[in-house]
């Protein structure tokens, strides 16, 4: 790195993208996003999901290649063809995925990327990880471990611009600590950093301005000051958008009484999930709110079959029953919708088939199919999701909204009596947004119960009648919906009981 | 310590299969010795080499189904132009032929690479190329070998060590010549970390398309040496690929190298194939059926593979 | 979209046009080597040769069948050369002493054992069907070898029928066809329109989001590897009546060009995408290539290197203009 008198380094940005396009097919994911970075600066790249975000730090750090637009580092334009090229012209990036090897070890891995092993461990230490050794294979890590690896190997690197896509989301409290000061610090010596996070009390603590990227494009860059939070919402949103009123029959459900459809008590698996017991009555929606990897993921693993619990009982209609697989499951007439749609969809196949598959998974669909009427019931759900068909291909080609409405449509052909629905809105469009939420409340209407686990805390009040709060692995709170507002949540959700919030 | 036995249990326990199996043969036949070691070793020479071969294609995470038929072209090639050749020209010779069989291994990989077709497919069709090469270069089993090659691989060292076998030298020097220094290297780690997981070797900066075509040119290699070790066995060319490629799956997945890649090495397998040698002999000196011997390695093989898969299985479920 | 459109969007309709008729090319292919082969030798393409070829493709075809099906779900079955030999062997041998009907069953029975411990492995023991099948193949070769040790002095006899499939011919058409066309439309309306060839589609796709869906892996690949091993078995008795001579090795070098008939035919090794037809017509290309490969008068091994990049061709081909993205 040359010297830079302070000047020059206020002249010559870093890093500055322009107007950099890329469309996958017909689909344009980044149509004129834009990027700069000053020495010295930490600036916030955020975006609502789908806003492009992935693909634009796909570009910077030179995995994708752009359609157009040009990006310069120190000023001279760059054409980062690979990420070893990105790494050459000083910017470094950490992924969201791990970019360590399984299975290496860790000394092997810094020799892959040419990183030095003397600052490696100084950084490491300094990040606050005790106890690694070198000769760790790296499949055998705990993923936060491998979080604060893939920090240390790039800050090894002495990068100009670091690159921090969601670093600090898989890390327990005292290392996020740790790594935001190291972070400050390496601003602090003249170097840039992007930061991206969807926590906002990150980006307001360290950050000094915040890019927003919306449907693709930058629409705004602004200097992060207190109560800048509500404008990047209102940037990152758009002008106009309202997540919409609540639908009809919200939270009018009265108390209700009998044998709850499903009753969870003492649930545990794994180290995520220790303690959870709740119930669901027909004609219910139970929200669940909880920070990512709370045990959300092992409760609806545990629900829909896919994982056996270590401990804890699941009865339903007041009788105990045990999920060996997923058919078990929806024998009892459970129907589990995932959070990642590629993890449920047929993604070359056709909407029917992927609608009609649970006709056929038991071994009484394996016969001939019942052409007719399988095409009524297919139809009949196209329509009353109304999927955009228009693409007659692969699911692939549709958009995330309609896939999502593929997912779920699959079991309102075969019918269920409780519905799990793991974040169906996310990285969807608003429009879809909004027909989920009256479809859910439909759906409760005619009986069946929804457990309906959402990130995004705005819906609870849409669709939900009371809201479950699950903080590391267990119950922290059980509110009404009217009692459920955004801070009750955030303080239940953070571990801090919903009493202190009201107190406070 | 521990950690060392950990890293290693899989081939420390190949080979206390295959010293128990050693003991068990001894026990058998009791005539069995240095020159019964001899014979075993020789025969597992060019199953070495093949396995060797199969093994670092599959740590990149791919499968040569032409190994057998790569190994035939080297075979011949050496025959052939070994017949009027004398003993400076051999020298020559031999040199050619490996630099042949890397070539083969880059046409290989650079097809996988390039058209984007899968490992499998590609390799499946070379296997005829090669074939049809061979054959084209050698009609009918034919040729010869210079006499020092064939010295090389017939009995022991002489001397105080006579009762090391000269195959097993030839073996193990070629094979840690070849693959020692390039594990060593960033082109080792490059091969396992593409096997392991391409698209975050990709992320770390890894040449990947590179590293997988270097990958077959090493099992080309290997094929070479295998298809030479073959001819100076039977001091002629054999235009019809040998059994060499189920022989050599099936040492490369009992040796622990896991289909998929990124793990194992070439240690495991070589044991591997000792073993199947092995059992393969035990049981022509138990006068048992010949025949029985394809059963039993089939079975072994599967097996083994099983075994594995119900372990990993009762791992993964928490 | 900017300037550099033109050449692409000529690929692009191509590919356009393989993904949704992927058999037209095929055809296209199928019918330019036959056109080579009538330039040659003119003269050659008359009923007799075409009756010929059907006959000679029709095995591979069955065969391929195994490929598609294995294929469809990310896997594939090696030993379809094996079984298909074992069966062969075995209703040759068992008739004499036992009856045609007691050898057609034994046959089948054995076919039936390897499918279902190959359904076992895949499904249950989750091994590799590349590493599975190899292995059982070799299990069976062995068991076939011990097996003639004790049927050496029983001598062979192959049941008429069987000839009569696969030697005979009536009205100019080889019977084959007779066993071959309910079979293929079998394959095909099975694929499409029963609940199993969904599945099989869909576990190739995403096996996961079929589990999810409520379906049990093991049931599937048992059913599939076993179904798999008896089309083997089947296509064996209809390959020992076209040989009449049976063999340790009889079926075992159609096993790679099966696979390849199947690959040639647009079936995905990496599951999910596939056609049994374009496998049919696959197959027939291998045949007509041969004949071709032979007409031609070449070396054994030039013949060869041409069979292997035809394949590689074809396949390469196919994967560019299907590629997506």
């Amino acid at each position: 790195m040359s010297v830079m008198t302070a000047e020059e380094r206020e002249a010559v940005p870093l890093l500055d993208a322009k107007g950099v396009s890329k469309s996958f097919g017909t689909v344009r994911a980044l149509s004129d996003a834009g990027l700069k970075v000053n020495a010295g600066e930490i600036v916030a790249l955020v975006g609502a999901n789908g806003a492009g975000k992935s693909t634009f730090v796909k570009i910077l750090t030179g995995v994708l290649q752009p359609d157009s637009g040009n990006v310069t580092i120190r000023g001279s334009e760059v054409h980062v063809g690979s990420p070893a090229k990105a790494r050459r012209s000083g910017l470094v990036p950490v992924y969201q995925e791990p970019s360590l090897i399984p299975d290496l070890d860790v000394r092997n891995n810094l020799r892959l990327s040419d990183t030095p092993e003397g600052p490696f461990l100084n950084w490491v230490n300094e990040l606050g990880l005790r106890g690694l050794r070198l000769d760790d294979m790296v499949g055998h890590l705990p993923l936060a471990t491998l979080r604060i690896l893939d920090l240390a190997k790039a800050l090894a690197c002495e990068p100009d611009v670091l690159l921090l896509d969601e670093m600090t989301a898989a890390l327990p409290t005292d290392l996020v600590e740790r790594t935001l000061r190291v972070v400050r610090s390496q601003a602090e010596c003249g170097r840039g950093v992007i930061f991206i996070s969807h926590r906002f009390s990150e980006i307001s603590q360290l950050c000094h301005r915040a890019s927003i990227l919306r449907d693709g494009a930058t629409v705004g860059d602004l200097a992060v000051r207190p109560g800048v939070e509500d404008r990047v919402v209102e940037m990152m949103l758009g002008a106009g958008v309202e997540t919409g009123a609540p639908v009809t029959g919200v939270g009018h459900v009265a108390r209700p009484r009998g044998t709850p459809r499903l009753e969870v008590e003492g649930l545990a698996q794994g180290g995520k999930l220790s303690d959870v017991s709740f119930e669901i009555h027909p004609g219910e929606v139970l929200g669940l709110v909880a920070l990512e990897g709370q045990g959300q993921d092992e409760l609806f693993e545990v629900l829909s079959g896919l994982l056996r619990p270590d401990r804890g009982v699941i009865l339903i209609d007041g009788t105990p029953v045990s999920f060996r697989h997923p058919a078990d499951a929806i024998a009892a007439g459970f129907a589990y919708v995932p959070g990642d749609r590629a993890e449920a969809l047929l993604m070359e196949r056709s909407v029917h088939e992927n609608i009609a598959l649970p006709f056929s998974t038991h071994l009484g669909g394996w016969g001939p199919i019942r052409l007719r009427r399988e095409r009524a019931s297919v139809g009949e759900t196209i329509n009353r999701l109304q999927i955009d068909t228009r693409a007659r291909g692969a699911v692939r080609r549709l958009s995330g909204g309609n896939q999502q409405k593929v997912t779920i449509g699959r079991w309102l052909a075969v019918g269920f009596r409780m519905l799990l629905l793991f974040d169906p809105t996310r990285g969807i469009d608003v429009r879809t947004k909004r027909q989920i939420y009256p479809l859910v409340r439909q759906l409760a209407e005619r009986g069946a119960s929804i457990l309906y686990y959402t990130s995004e805390l705005d819906e609870v009040p849409l669709v939900c009648d009371r809201v479950l709060v699950i903080f590391n692995g267990c119950v922290v709170a059980t509110l009404a919906v009217r009692d459920a507002n955004e801070s009750t949540l955030v303080r239940a959700a953070y571990g801090l009981s919903p009493r202190d919030a009201c107190g406070g | 310590m521990t950690r060392w036995i950990g890293k290693h249990a899989w081939n420390i326990g190949l080979a206390a299969l295959l010293a128990a199996l050693l003991g068990v043969t001894k026990l058998i036949q009791p005539e069995f010795g240095v020159s019964g070691v001899e014979s075993l070793t020789r025969a597992a020479l060019p199953f070495a080499f093949a396995t060797a071969a199969m093994a670092v294609v599959v740590i990149v995470g791919g499968i040569d189904l032409s190994v057998a038929s790569m190994m035939a072209v080297t075979g011949v090639t050496a025959a052939v132009l070994m017949q009027h050749a004398g003993d400076g020209s051999s020298v020559a010779v031999t040199f050619l032929t490996l630099l042949v069989g890397v070539a083969m291994g880059t046409v290989n990989g650079s097809l996988v690479v390039l058209t984007k077709v899968p490992d499998i497919v590609v390799t499946l069709a070379m296997l005829f190329v090669w074939e049809g090469v061979a054959l084209l270069i050698l009609e009918a089993p034919g040729g010869a070998v210079a006499d020092w090659l064939m010295a090389a691989v017939v009995g022991g060292l002489g001397g105080v060590v006579d009762w090391v076998p000269r195959a097993l030298i030839l073996m193990v020097f070629c094979i840690s010549v070849v693959w020692v220094p390039i594990k060593r290297s960033r082109l080792g780690l490059s091969i396992y970390a593409t096997g392991s997981d391409r698209a975050a070797a990709f992320r770390s900066g890894v040449a990947v398309g590179r590293t997988r075509v270097a990958a077959y040119a090493v099992a080309g290699l290997f094929c070479a040496l295998g298809g030479l070790s073959l001819t100076m066995i039977t001091g002629i060319g054999e235009p019809v690929p040998g059994p060499y490629l189920l022989a050599s799956v099936a040492a490369v997945v009992l040796g622990g190298v896991t289909l998929g890649g990124g793990r194992g090495g070439l240690l495991g397998p070589i044991i591997a194939v000792f073993i199947l040698r092995l059992i393969r002999l035990m049981l022509t000196l138990m006068a048992v059926d010949p025949n029985v011997t394809t059963i039993v390695e089939g079975a072994i093989m599967v097996i083994v593979v099983m075994i594995g898969g119900l372990l990993t299985l009762k791992g993964r479920r928490r | 979209m900017n300037g550099r459109v033109e050449k692409p969007r000529l690929t692009a309709a191509a590919g356009q046009l393989v993904r949704d008729h992927p058999l037209i090319p095929l055809v296209a292919l199928l019918f330019m080597l036959s056109g080579v082969l009538e330039l040659l030798r003119p003269g050659i393409i008359n009923p007799f040769w075409l009756g010929n070829t059907v006959k000679f493709a029709t095995p591979l075809a069955m065969l391929a069948a195994c490929q598609v099906l294995t294929m469809l779900t990310a896997g594939i079955d090696l030993s379809a050369g094996a079984v298909a030999t074992v069966s062969a062997f075995v209703v040759a041998t068992v008739t004499p002493l036992f009856g045609v009907p007691a050898g057609v069953g034994v046959a089948l029975g054995a076919a039936l054992v390897v499918g279902l411990l190959n359904g076992f492995g895949v499904g249950v023991a989750r091994v590799h069907p590349l590493i599975m099948t190899l292995g059982t193949g070799l299990v069976a070769t062995g068991c076939l070898q011990v097996y003639q040790r004790f049927v050496i002095a029983t001598g062979t006899e192959i049941p008429h029928f069987l000839e009569w499939l696969g030697t005979g011919r009536s009205f100019g058409i080889p019977n084959g066809l007779f066993l071959f066309v309910p079979f293929s439309i079998l394959v095909l309306a099975g694929l499409r329109f029963t609940g199993f060839g969904r599945l099989l589609f869909a576990f190739g796709s995403n096996e996961h989001a079929s589990r999810l869906s409520g379906a049990r892996c093991w049931q599937v690949y048992l059913a599939l590897y076993a179904l798999s091993a008896l089309i083997a078995g089947v296509t064996g008795l209809l390959y020992i009546g076209m040989i009449r001579a049976p063999s340790l090795s009889l079926a075992n070098p159609l096993l790679l060009p099966s696979v390849a008939a199947a690959v040639i035919g647009g079936t995905s090794i990496f599951g999910g995408r596939g056609s049994y037809a374009g496998a049919v017509i696959g197959a027939l290309i291998l045949t007509v290539l041969g004949t071709m490969l032979t007409l031609l008068q070449m070396p054994e091994g030039a013949r060869r290197v041409l069979f292997g990049l035809i394949i590689l061709t074809v396949t390469a081909l196919h994967a560019r203009f299907t590629e997506q993205n």
